[in-house]
């Protein structure tokens, strides 16, 4: 009757850790509704992975040989082949966005591209920390605020963290109305969130629209060509949006389609998330980096507008640029929540709004750039 | 702490940026331009 009590017996503490902090996932999913669809997925994924001898990693069991896993077997066709999962959801995202307000403005689209600058400092300081390059670089780009971006980079990459980093860029991207008002707060006066902007709307046409995603692959892909796919896919979604021909793709692209994939992604990422790979001193130094990266980044946002407001006439609200990060659509409701709470006619949200799509794009620029920049550096 | 890796990042966050930026204001040069010279839909007149 051994057998019965053979899983029982091999338990580890680490893997008891997992279970608890599989819950803790789930609890912040059900409970504080952060990043439900991501966090309950991978919550109950860490559980699963994480049960000893359990059926959903490959094992080797005894006169029959190597059963395969299905949570493995998702993970290695699904991500390690070809990132296929995180760069098929971005057709589905590239679906959802209108870049309508970022078009009325163009000038909005300079936030995204300051916006990332938080990447970067983190690569430094978790250089610093003793990180190697790779996973520097994997760590960094929590800062893109961008799930899948952060995935596919640190899978690339062939970070010992993958699934740390997705689970930590999640977290913060839920945590962005926490996390930007008191960065925004640090470096901006009560007078500059008080400034005014007026919104035109301006109708883009169905030309300029359609031409807009086309315009953008195809600028970066040539000047960082490893960010093809990621771009690619994006404004491919957004292509077959503004097309007009493909209503039902479209709308099936936005909906069941990403839902399919981020249901899978989420189970699937668990894959990295053993006790052996999670419970080290590494993924709190990892929460803390991410923590870091989305503050720079906001605050880079910020100072970028107060130096665009050093040339312009028409004064900017410097926290339109806190909104040049890729978490959408938290990030522009942070923004117009704070401009009200300053002065309550203040009205930025399609301003906000337009850096925040503007995020998107240089998210996955920034993407691409780390691609082709690091490997450089190995 | 290894000086190579620092100076390596620091050389990727001058390299990453500027590349980042080059693109985005390429885009913001296009999009400009196309918002500027191709024709809007005629709007219904009232």
């Amino acid at each position: 009757m051994g057998f019965l009590i053979e899983g029982v017996m091999a338990v580890t503490w680490q893997q008891v850790l997992m279970w608890v902090i599989g819950g803790l996932l789930i609890y912040l999913a059900i409970g504080k509704n952060l990043e439900p669809a991501l966090l309950l997925p991978i919550g109950f994924g860490a559980i699963l992975v994480n049960i000893p001898f359990s059926g959903v990693l490959n094992q080797n069991l005894s006169s029959i040989g190597n059963v395969n896993g299905i949570i493995q077997w998702l993970f290695e066709v699904g991500i390690e082949a070809a990132e296929a999962m995180p760069l098929l959801l971005f057709i589905g995202i590239g679906a959802m966005i209108d870049f309508g307000p970022l078009l009325v403005n163009p000038k909005l689209i300079l936030f995204g591209a300051a916006a990332q600058f938080g990447i970067f400092v983190v690569i430094v300081l978790a250089t610093l920390l003793g990180f190697s390059f790779r996973d520097a670089a994997s760590i960094g780009i929590i800062g893109a605020a961008d799930g899948p971006t952060s995935i596919l980079v640190s899978q690339v990459l062939k970070s010992n963290y993958v699934g740390t980093i997705a689970v930590v860029a999640y977290s913060y991207m839920a945590l962005v109305p926490i996390v930007q008002p008191m960065a925004i707060k640090l470096v901006t006066t009560k007078k500059e969130r008080q400034i005014r902007m007026t919104y035109n709307p301006k109708k883009i046409s169905k030309l300029t629209r359609i031409l807009f995603p086309i315009i953008v692959t195809l600028i970066a892909g040539l000047v960082a060509p490893a960010s093809v796919a990621l771009v690619g896919f994006l404004m491919f979604g957004n292509l077959i949006r503004e097309s007009g021909v493909l209503k039902s793709l479209s709308e099936t692209a936005q909906n069941e389609f990403a839902n399919i994939i981020t249901l899978l992604l989420g189970i699937t990422i668990a894959a990295t998330m053993k006790a052996e790979q999670i419970v080290n001193i590494q993924t709190l130094m990892i929460m803390a980096l991410g923590l870091l990266a989305f503050v720079f980044d906001t605050v880079a946002g910020v100072l970028f507008a107060k130096l665009l407001n050093l040339f312009s006439k028409e004064k900017i609200n410097p926290m339109i640029g806190a909104a040049g990060i890729s978490a959408f659509p938290m990030s522009a409701r942070v923004v117009q929540k704070m401009a009200t709470a300053e002065d309550k006619q203040n009205y930025l949200l399609m301003q906000a709004i337009g850096a925040n799509v503007s995020g998107q794009i240089a998210s996955v620029i920034a993407g691409g750039v780390i691609l082709s920049l690091v490997p450089t550096f190995i | 702490m290894n000086l190579v890796n620092e100076i390596n990042a620091l050389i990727l966050m001058g390299k990453g940026m500027l590349a980042i930026f080059t693109v985005i204001i390429i885009i913001f040069i296009i999009i400009t331009a196309l918002i500027k010279f191709l024709p809007n839909e005629p709007t219904e007149k009232n």
